[in-house]
């Protein structure tokens, strides 16, 4: 071997181990929403504290993504270190084994913090399995204006049938003003997600201590024929294809009177870019049945979980606790001001008086989530945990084949009766199938 | 007797002709409008057609946001490689059974077409098992093998239909003149079989330029190609219409440009021995 050879070869080696431990890269999956892309633009702060970790996004379509990961976290196919998932996975995945307990989170991310509602439903046997990136629950938006005109004033906690007698008086359909705005689309997700709220804040429960479904029973009849009766009398026309998003448009374009939905929705409608009505906009909290001390119980977050398939999972926390932290919502805060913040995750953000200036609706936000108890969805005893959906895996399919029995009653195609006895049956025989009692 | 074609006649097929096209590509024309509009804009009632504020800020936020040069060569080497992929192993197999066929070569066609009745997602979790194995998620190498066995019946049945066109008694003659069965595929029938050859493929590339299915669940961000970028801009909770459309204009324009460059050799292709 040459002199020039071994040289070589010597400073091959040195280099070797003078360099830093390799990099890891973090592959990162999230749903496409205005918070989630935000924290990609700011996800050069994380970068700058932590150069030997390197991220790399992947964004779907919140359905696409969800069938997506579990897919991959099923199989253990380790494509992903982070995984942005719902507060109804969480539960049944960490049972399942496919999460990693958070159990390396700094002492200063101050985990008390954290509203207790989701604390408990991203939690199993005292372990946090997911943190949540942003929270949100349901509230009634309705425009003061049309409320005046009308000469009917809603209270801060309405009953429903204050509310569904405002949206018959605040609908002008000759001006295309509707009274009320609800979700019609068909999905666990869509109808269903309010469909179960607003059955529970009439005192129903989907399953009783046997796993027997309720469908028939008379507090889902009386709900889902005030639901039927006011999208027909006040709702807007094709509402039984109305999601969020269709509600949205039709709100932010002044069209709806009242509009029943996620909390988050109220950053979007009092957002004057986006917004003709963000002046405008008065809030309340879910309505209940006079009687029935149950304000819907919706509870949704967006959380970021660790699948027990990385090979990162220290970086994989390190990244979670940034992301969740105290400190992400003060730069998003002194970036884009306090509004931008994300919302309905940590009990300190809604003490912030500047917080509370910027945002008008925070007060009822956290009121609507601190009433949330998912350990108990309905006033009825149940054997599950939820609120706007039942935390079983089987309740995707069985809450999508139930939501497109109310749709079509929403569209006037079969009766409200025939519906729930038709979802009635469906419920049952996927129970059946999936092997309940268990 | 020969159908004499009035003026009239002619004039109403024509005006009926631009109205189907009108109706087919309007959602084309929507989805290019509304990439530049507001957000805003965007969701108008009632809708703006022309007369908006002419925005190109959803182009930016779309380029700033994803890596479109990646997705893009991604789509063109996974649609040009399942493509390739795949005339290479049906060209053999539909000469086989244009020019030697067997007593079951019919329900070997059958069978194979009958594959594509089955849904996708019912093999799903077998081939995500093997892929994870054979390390090749989220790799190119592995979605253009499963494109190209998801394509392979239409291409070889594409072909078979164009090889039967061919007198066998050409091919015969050149065997009689000495040559192997290699220079008589690739220097007698391919060059009578171009044109329908060059149509199985522009249609191959347009199918696996559009598969949303397993280009999206064997991907996730390395070999992700257009269709991964066009889902990252839908979202059921939020107002993203006139990105989404930008995202999607972005990601049609070039098979929209390849197709119109090559209408005339794909309609010529389809419609390959329909009329005798």
């Amino acid at each position: 071997m040459t002199t020039m050879m071994r040289r070589l070869l010597g400073a091959c080696a040195l280099t070797a181990l003078a360099m830093p431990a390799a990099a890891e890269t973090l592959t990162i999956a999230t749903v496409n929403n205005g918070d989630m892309i935000r924290m990609q633009q700011m996800a050069e702060d994380f970068t700058a504290k932590n150069p030997d970790i390197t991220l790399e996004w992947v964004t779907l379509e919140e359905n696409i993504l969800r069938q997506r990961v579990t897919t991959d976290i099923a199989t253990r196919g380790g494509q992903y270190d982070v995984v942005t998932i719902g507060n109804y996975e969480v539960p049944i995945w960490a049972r399942q084994g496919w999460l990693m307990p958070l159990d390396q989170l700094p002492a200063e991310y101050d985990v008390e913090d954290l509203l207790p509602a989701l604390r408990s439903a991203l939690s199993q046997d005292g372990k946090l399995y997911a943190a949540p990136f942003y929270g949100e629950s349901a509230m009634v938006m309705y425009r003061t204006d049309l409320a005046e005109k009308a000469g009917v004033t809603i209270s801060e906690t309405p009953t429903w049938a204050e509310l569904l007698d405002a949206a018959r008086k605040m609908t002008d359909k000759d001006n295309e003003i509707y009274g009320i705005c609800l979700r019609g689309k068909a999905g666990w997700g869509e109808n269903m997600a309010f469909l179960s709220a607003m059955a529970n804040s009439y005192g129903a429960a989907w399953f009783d201590k046997d796993w027997k479904p309720l469908l028939t029973s008379d507090e889902w009849k009386a709900a889902a024929t005030d639901y039927v009766t006011i999208m027909a009398e006040a709702g807007p026309p094709g509402a039984s294809s109305n999601g969020f998003n269709e509600n949205l448009a039709l709100f932010q374009q002044g069209k709806c009177g009242i509009w029943i939905d996620a909390t988050v929705a109220a950053g979007f409608v009092t957002n004057p870019k986006e917004s003709t009505v963000a002046d405008k906009v008065g809030f309340a909290q879910f309505p209940n049945k006079e009687g029935v001390d149950n304000h819907g119980n919706w509870l949704w977050s967006w959380n970021l979980a660790v699948p027990a398939s990385t090979d990162a999972p220290e970086a994989a926390q390190t990244f979670i606790a940034w992301a969740t932290s105290k400190d992400y919502t003060n730069l998003v805060a002194g970036k884009e001001g306090w509004l931008a913040a994300p919302p309905g995750t940590r009990a300190s953000l809604y003490e912030n008086a500047e917080y509370q200036a910027a945002a008008p609706f925070a007060k009822l936000t956290l009121q609507s989530m601190n009433a949330a108890t998912p350990d108990r969805p309905s006033v009825q005893e149940t054997p599950y945990t939820g609120g706007q959906f039942v935390a079983i895996p089987e309740f995707q399919a069985i809450g999508t084949a139930v939501g497109q029995q109310l749709s079509a009653a929403v569209a006037g195609q079969v009766p409200v009766d025939q519906a729930l006895t038709m979802a009635q049956q469906i419920a049952e025989r996927e129970m059946a199938k999936a092997g309940y009692p268990k | 007797m020969a159908r004499t074609v009035t003026p009239a006649r002619k004039l109403t097929f024509t005006i009926l002709a631009w109205g189907i096209a009108g109706l087919i590509f309007f959602p084309i024309l929507w989805t290019v409008l509304t990439s530049f509009k507001t957000e805003a804009d965007a969701i108008a009632s009632p809708p703006k057609f022309l007369f908006f504020d002419w925005t190109l800020e959803n182009y930016a936020t779309v380029q700033e946001r994803s890596p479109y040069v990646r997705h893009f060569l991604n789509s063109i080497a996974i649609a040009l490689g399942s493509t390739l992929l795949g005339l290479a192993v049906a060209v053999p197999a539909a000469w086989s059974m244009a020019f030697q066929p067997a007593r079951r070569t019919r329900d070997v066609l059958m069978w194979m077409l009958s594959t594509k009745m089955m849904p996708a997602v019912g093999v799903l979790i077998p081939i995500y098992l093997l892929f994870r194995d054979l390390g090749l998620l989220d790799t190119r190498s592995g979605v253009i093998v499963v494109l190209m066995l998801m394509n392979l019946p239409i291409i070889v049945w594409m072909l078979y239909t164009y090889f039967r066109e061919i007198p066998g008694e050409i091919l015969e003659a050149a065997r009689m003149d000495g040559a192997s069965l290699w220079n008589e595929i690739r220097h007698v029938l391919l060059p009578m079989a171009l044109p329908g050859i060059a149509s199985t493929m522009l249609l191959n590339i347009i199918l696996a330029w559009n598969e949303a299915f397993w280009t999206l669940n064997l991907t996730t961000s390395k070999a992700a190609p257009l269709t991964a970028f066009i889902a990252s801009y839908s979202s059921p909770e939020g107002l993203f219409y006139a990105k989404l459309s930008a995202a999607s204009t972005m990601a049609i324009a070039p098979i929209l440009i390849m197709g119109w460059f090559s209408q005339k050799q794909l309609v010529r292709g389809l419609t390959f021995g329909a009329v005798k």
